[in-house]
């Protein structure tokens, strides 16, 4: 083990190394560049023994993915916002092909207005593609979070995207513990996986579903993301055992003797915890939840977690125009919408476009979330700073 | 560059392009395509485009197929290539397969002038060792005949249809072999199943080279050409003659005539018995010739045949 100081970039990078993959495929886009950047060096160097592909855009990248997927081998790709959204279409079929590619996505605010900064309406945007989404607030979380998605991907054959925000976490360089090579590659040995293009099984693949089949073909991508709920956990049981890190599909903070509840997802978690710490030296009884697999979203333990509380503000660093809510706050209202004695839930919209979200705008969230469980009604979405 | 076929008895008997596929009676790319595969054989991938053939070929629970066979997407054919042709390299430099396979992509017209020229342009410019096949029918055939940038000037399609103000196609056709040179491969040949041994002979030159190789095969669509399901190959065969379709390949930039035409035939004999030419006037005609003409003059084919005059 060492210790090394590390962007969040770099350390998606360094883990992506560690996990011996076979083939890059990417293209350059800000702010995810510097993991390829890297990925690049380590090819060039000969410290990582992979093909890598200079791809002429998202859409190649993405497909080239699928079609290295498919023999077998172990593939990675990175983006951003527009690259993401470039990719659209072949996202869905990296999920219904079954290909377990690992992917960053440096989140980003989508155009237009052009903007690099952080947003989360990039990933939301993909939702529903059928990848795993898991979501890393630090640049450790990152390198951990890209080994384990490794190993859930090729575990539950779909393909995984690690989210980590823009600049916030991408860009800051924090002290990060890398484990041993040895350790890594127990964790998840490099053998490739079946060659799904093999003449000695001549498969098609990607073949014409009509009416009377594509339903179950589909289905069995949705079923695959029901059932990884559990290896997931598994997995990432195996994973603070062998490296001593803890990680759950929930994280929760300040959780005894709680009243209401700040729930976010990424970066903005830091500053959740600090707000929340200094309104517990007030006295009042918050906690901080924050999810990390937004898909499969953990609907059920999250209930059970949320169910007695009194009040959460929900802070979405995206949204859903013309929509009821946002896309954080839609998932977890339905989840709550079954239990005995729903709390009160107040929505946020933040930080769109990289605005910075202050300590004071969360006590504010928390001011307002305290308002509407008290009064037992609350404001539609708030937008968190936005000037009139 | 090896000549391997010569006659019917160097052509493998084996099939990899099953009967009972759903190819329009009369379809010459499905003829093209057991050429190919005939060449490239058992240990080959193909990677096809969204279009007729993949459609055809693929409707689930049956597949014509067997070589393995994959699909994506309509625009990236050549980057599905791409990832697998460098998967392979990397598995097996790294000891983890020992398997070494031909790597076809293949796209329609559509899938290859229009919407995955970018994909394509890419895969040639990295290098990687494959072939890419273009079967080109002229126009998006599989959604009902609509113009693409392969339609040649004048024909008649769904969205370029003959009118008062109109009379087909009013702009050129894409010289997709060019646009394959100019990315410096070391490869590249235009072919037709009309001259099968001619296309089966570019098909094996394309897989021995190193790096990328680009075989464009003009393959005549009873459907959207309108003409009757058993003159696919004549109409081949004329579009050689006419000199609308020189058969050539290029060599590491050198262009060299595969099948010479001495003496030519008039583009009149290859427009009138195709439907999609039908509107066409004696300009139109004549406008065609001359392109034909200037054809024949680029690739040093023989002067048009004397013609009886009734």
């Amino acid at each position: 083990m060492k210790r090394m100081g590390l962007s969040g970039n770099y350390a998606a990078a360094y883990a992506v190394k560690m996990a011996d993959v076979d083939v890059i495929a990417a293209y350059p886009i800000t702010p995810q560049t510097t993991i390829v950047e890297k990925l690049s060096e380590f090819v060039a160097n000969g410290e990582l023994d992979a093909e890598y592909i200079n791809v002429e855009s998202e859409h190649s990248a993405l497909s080239a993915c699928v079609g290295a997927s498919l023999t077998g081998a172990r593939v990675f790709t990175a983006t951003s916002s527009q690259g993401l959204a470039y990719m659209h279409e072949v996202l869905f079929m990296a999920s219904a092909l079954r290909t377990p590619i690992v992917m960053a996505n440096v989140n980003r605010a989508l155009s237009a207005p052009l903007n690099i900064w952080n947003d989360h309406s990039d990933a939301m945007a993909e939702r529903d593609s059928g990848w795993i989404q898991l979501w890393a607030s630090s640049a450790q979380e990152v390198f951990d979070t890209t080994v384990e998605a490794f190993k859930i991907a090729e575990d539950v054959q779909l393909p995984v995207m690690v989210n980590l925000d823009g600049y916030i976490v991408s860009h800051t360089y924090e002290p990060v513990n890398i484990p041993d090579e040895e350790e890594v590659r127990k964790y998840i040995p490099s053998k490739p996986m079946k060659n799904r293009l093999s003449p000695s099984l001549a498969y098609s693949i990607g073949v014409v579903g009509p009416p009377e089949y594509y339903f179950e073909m589909k289905y069995q991508a949705i079923d695959a993301m029901e059932r990884s709920r559990v290896r997931i956990r598994e997995i990432e049981s195996d994973f603070n055992k062998r490296f001593g890190r803890s990680y759950d599909d929930i994280y929760t903070y300040f959780m005894d003797d709680v009243e209401y509840v700040l729930l976010t997802m990424g970066s903005m978690t830091g500053t959740a915890r600090v707000v929340a710490e200094s309104l517990r030296s007030r006295g009042e009884k918050v906690g901080v939840v924050a999810i990390r697999t937004f898909r499969p979203f953990p609907s059920e333990r999250l209930a059970g977690i949320l169910g007695d509380v009194g009040g959460i503000g929900i802070m979405d660093r995206a949204t859903t125009p013309g929509g009821s809510s946002s896309p954080l706050y839609e998932d977890v209202a339905s989840c709550l919408y079954s239990v005995q004695k729903r709390p009160i839930l107040q929505g946020f919209v933040a930080g769109l476009g990289g605005r910075d979200v202050s300590i004071g705008e969360f006590e504010m969230m928390f001011m307002a979330t305290k308002e509407a469980a008290k009064s037992g009604r609350s404001k539609p979405s708030i937008y968190v700073g936005l000037r009139g | 560059m090896s000549t391997a076929f010569r006659n019917i008895k160097d052509v493998p008997k084996e099939e990899y392009l099953a009967p009972g596929h759903r190819l329009c009676a009369g379809c010459t790319a499905a003829t093209a395509i057991r050429q190919i595969l005939k060449v490239a054989g058992r240990d080959t991938v193909v990677v096809s485009a969204t279009g007729c053939v993949e459609v055809a070929t693929s409707y689930f629970p049956q597949s014509a197929w067997k070589v393995p066979w994959v699909h994506v997407a309509f625009e990236n054919t050549a980057a599905v290539a791409s990832g697998i042709e460098s998967a392979m390299k990397a598995l097996y430099r790294k000891k983890k397969t020992t398997e070494r396979v031909n790597i076809i992509a293949l796209g329609g017209d559509g899938g290859t002038f229009d919407i995955g020229l970018q994909a394509l342009s890419g895969a040639l410019e990295r290098s990687h060792d494959f072939i890419y096949i273009c079967y080109d029918n002229e126009a998006y055939m599989n959604t009902g005949v609509q113009r693409s940038s392969a339609t040649p000037y004048c024909a008649a399609t769904t969205t370029c249809p003959p009118g008062k103000m109109s009379s087909g196609k009013r702009t050129e056709k894409k010289d997709l072999v060019a646009i394959a040179v100019a990315h410096n491969i070391p490869y590249a040949a235009t072919a037709t199943p009309s001259y099968p041994f001619d296309l089966m002979n570019k098909v094996k030159r394309a897989l021995d080279v190193e790096g990328p190789a680009l075989v464009h095969v003009l393959t005549p669509c009873p459907t959207g050409w309108r003409f009757d399901t058993d003159s696919g190959i004549d109409i081949g065969k004329l579009a050689v003659l006419t000199g609308l379709w020189p058969l050539y390949e290029v060599v590491d930039g050198v262009t060299k005539l595969t099948v010479q035409v001495p003496k030519r035939e008039p583009v009149k004999k290859y427009l009138e018995i195709q439907g999609r030419f039908k509107h066409l006037k004696e300009a139109d005609v004549a406008e065609v010739q001359k392109r034909a003409d200037m054809l024949a003059a680029k690739f040093g084919l023989g002067p048009v045949r004397e013609q009886v005059q009734a």
